[in-house]
């Protein structure tokens, strides 16, 4: 019917290749407003609770600590780099940068989850896990002397999303250990890239929410002094 | 009229055989089937517990089942009935099959994502099957907390599972119909030239999409808190159960017309073909969609108006839920504008649109007491509420699904079903449900409050009618069944177009779609509906004419 019957990148049921990138760059989009909303749930019970018992947050928010944080989001950042000239390397065919890039990417993302376990490590260690092992503080402080069941709210958030977003890594890894896979046979040319793009969009997604959680989870008791 | 009495030799349905050749496929039109099989097979499992329902209300002391077992009913019916059928119903089977037809395209944008759909869907169900036989789960479909979290002693943790899973069928399935409608259009298919069932479908992916990854993360936060201990929602442990309504409503709200604006699609299909009009005014109906989706994004807040909230939230949700009725009366205004001096015929799929019209009416304007805050707290969990969406979902949706299946049977299977069978079972599916569902307004109005297994004395006459009325029903549903079972072996040959309808899906595939729908991608030169306008009394010489040899006619040399 028509000469793109013989460029194997485009699927049967698309006109050209311009349609199938267009598609798939629409679709991808589509499913990032899906998550985006699977996350406000999670940010919208966060709020709530945060404008309820704002002491609470601040409290249990100190006890995380910035630091192994601080460098996960550092960590996180760098590898939204590496992803970018990634793409840019597909984009200008160059195979070898390409695949660098990705394994770079995916060597800052293991790290981040590398970081992460530690991090539940200690909490489990403080006695800071919801339903497995949790030690209230008591007394609270002074204004609040008796223990609050929020307490436990706010550890229960931050492992809910922390471990979603943990979940959406794990997955942002296997997709790019598919993309560099099919980098290395050959898949890609400066003509089709489209996968490594959509990859490329999937995981800043994941670094932007890691952005909004690292404030509200970690810097919210940033200023903590010690009570009142 | 051209004789065709055999089928084309290849077609999608013999490209090929055994299992692999369907449970393996990517072809859009196969995966309607498989839709179309499961989503079947959940109704008569979901009326199953509905006919229990209507038996044990029967008699005001309930003879039939235990109290929790009734409960257990109900749940069944809700969750099967809403998650599991009319959530998928229309735009999983007729969407699927319809979509790729209606635009022009060899197949959805994403064919391997739309079977995957169809797995989780089939992995959803089989925690529903789970559940079914663990005994069962008694929280009713909206799985409010604290019942869900302290309360219940069943398996919650499954049911809420598996809505997540399922959610993301829906999910898929609402992205591949926005990519395709966006860009895989055929040339000339225009935005104002698309059937409105494509718009609808549009505006109920655009729901489908931003609504259900809400409910997902509820139900992981309930599952996830059951296992916990931890309070987001359960007020014991300091959660908020209100946080657990809205965020449920938030999803479920926009949801009902998740189920409903498919719906509206295929009338305005099926109504513009048999009153061989242009639906009136295209681009309001059109439009009214995406209107009905937004506004549905902002009114979940009319089902707690009682569960704690200002007056001044509750007087807001109000006024949007009175706004959100304007494009639905838009559509039910214009549709019947498309009815005059039109020339209009009752084949079986016109008459369950007659019926949605009637239906929905009803349901639509119940509605509107319900959205008022003050009748709403002598209504809310009452009877008036379960006979307000019943005449939306069934009366509505239903009827809409079953029009559509009748009208678009011959291009899925190439056979035509039996019309005197259709037009007896449309009646009866109409009679049984006036009968089942009407006593019910009257229950609620006078106090009946819903999900009792027991009742005093004074409610049973209307009772009685109502389970008469639902054993009425279930023979409106069981023989079409029959019949379209029947059909597919024995039915008359189809000719490609037998209604003389317009839209690529019939003027532009064959008797019967092939593998890759079209030989050759189709440009569209025309509007959508573009009926001849003829006189009147030409088409009813023509069609007595037709009626004479027993099938509507061919109209007009110019079609
Ligand atoms: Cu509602």
């Amino acid at each position: 019917m028509s000469a793109h019957a013989h460029n194997p990148a485009v699927l049967h049921h698309f006109a050209d290749a311009e349609q199938q990138k267009e598609s798939a760059t629409l679709g991808m989009w589509l499913f990032l407003a899906t998550e985006v909303l699977l996350f406000a749930g999670l940010f919208l019970v966060y709020t709530l609770f945060r404008w309820k018992v704002p002491y609470v947050w601040v409290k249990e928010s100190y006890l995380l600590g910035i630091t192994l944080g601080g460098i996960n989001t550092a960590v996180l950042i760098c590898s939204s780099l590496t992803m970018a000239l990634g793409v840019h390397a597909a984009q200008e065919g160059k195979k070898k940068a390409l695949i660098g890039w990705l394994l770079a990417t995916m060597l800052l993302g293991a790290t981040f989850l590398g970081v992460k376990a530690i991090e539940y490590h200690e909490h489990w260690e403080h006695h800071k896990v919801p339903g497995l092992n949790f030690t209230y503080t008591v007394p609270y402080d002074n204004a609040h002397p008796y223990k609050v069941p929020e307490q436990q709210v706010f550890h229960f958030l931050y492992f809910c999303m922390t471990g979603i977003h943990g979940l959406h890594m794990v997955a942002g890894l296997s997709i790019l250990t598919v993309i560099a896979i099919m980098a290395y046979r050959d898949k890609f040319s400066t003509t089709y890239y489209t996968p490594v793009e959509m990859a490329g969009l999937y995981w800043h997604f994941v670094d932007i929410v890691w952005v909004f959680l690292f404030p509200l989870l970690y810097l919210t008791g940033n200023h903590y002094t010690g009570g009142h | 009229m051209t004789p065709e009495n055999a089928l084309p030799k290849e077609h999608y349905l013999n490209h090929g055989y055994g299992w692999k050749s369907w449970l393996l496929t990517t072809d859009h039109k196969r995966i309607a089937w498989l839709y179309l099989v499961s989503i079947t097979l959940m109704f008569f499992l979901g009326g199953f517990a509905a006919f229990l329902i209507r038996l044990q209300l029967l008699t005001p002391q309930g003879e039939i089942l235990r109290n929790d077992t009734y409960n257990k009913m109900f749940t069944m019916h809700g969750v099967v009935m809403i998650f599991f059928f009319l959530i998928p119903s229309i735009p999983a089977t007729l969407g699927n099959f319809l979509v790729p037809l209606m635009v022009g395209a060899k197949d959805l944008a994403f064919p391997k994502i739309n079977l995957i759909s169809w797995y989780i869907f089939i992995i959803g169900a089989l925690y529903v099957l789970w559940i079914i036989l663990s005994g069962g789960l008694e929280t009713g479909w909206t799985f409010y907390t604290p019942y869900s979290t302290s309360y219940s002693t069943s398996n919650v943790t499954a049911a809420t599972l598996g809505v997540f899973v399922l959610g993301f069928s829906s999910i898929l399935t609402g992205l591949n119909f926005i990519v395709t409608i966006h860009k895989m259009r055929a040339p000339g298919m225009t935005w104002f030239r698309m059937p409105l069932l494509l718009w609808a479908l549009y505006a109920t992916s655009l729901i489908q999409i931003l609504a259900t990854p809400v409910l997902a993360i509820t139900m992981v936060l309930v599952a996830v808190e059951r296992f916990a201990g931890v309070g987001i929602f359960d007020p014991a442990l300091g959660g908020d159960p209100i946080l657990y309504q809205h965020m449920f409503w938030f999803y479920s709200h926009p949801a009902v017309y998740i189920m409903i604006l498919p719906g509206m699609g295929v009338i305005s299909e099926v109504i513009s073909c048999f009153a061989r009009k242009r639906v009136f005014g295209y681009k309001f109906v059109a439009v009214s969609s995406l209107m009905i989706a937004v506004f549905g994004f902002l009114v979940w807040g009319h089902h707690m108006y009682v569960s704690g909230m200002s007056p001044y939230a509750g007087m807001t949700f109000s006024l949007i839920s009175y706004l959100v009725a304007v494009p639905s009366a838009v559509k039910t205004f214009n549709w019947t504008a498309t009815l005059y001096k039109g020339s209009v015929s009752y084949d079986t799929p016109m008459l369950y649109v007659l019926g949605f019209l009637g239906l929905f009416m009803v349901g639509g304007l119940t509605g509107l007491f319900l959205a008022s805050m003050g009748l709403d707290q002598h209504l809310h969990d009452t009877y008036f509420v379960i006979a307000h969406f019943h005449f939306i979902m069934v009366g509505g949706a239903v009827m809409a699904y079953f029009a559509g299946i009748h009208f678009w049977w011959p291009k899925m299977t190439g056979r035509m079903y039996p019309e005197a069978w259709g037009r007896l079972s449309a009646m009866i599916l109409f009679i049984g449900f006036i009968l089942t569902f009407f006593p019910q307004f009257i229950l609620g109005y006078m106090g009946m409050p819903r999900r009792y297994s027991v009742y005093v004395p004074e409610f049973q006459t209307l009772n009685v009618l109502s389970t008469a009325g639902s054993t009425i029903l279930a023979v409106g549903y069981v023989m079409p069944l029959v019949y379209m079972l029947w059909s597919l072996k024995y039915g008359e040959i189809a000719p490609a177009n037998p209604w003389r309808a317009k839209g690529l899906e019939w003027e532009a595939t064959g008797p019967i779609p092939a593998w890759d729908n079209f030989p050759v991608t189709p440009t569209v030169t025309e509007d959508a509906y573009n009926y001849p306008q003829r006189p009147v009394a030409e088409i009813e010489r023509e069609r007595a004419a037709g009626r004479a040899e027993g099938r509507m006619p061919e109209l007009a040399s110019g079609d």
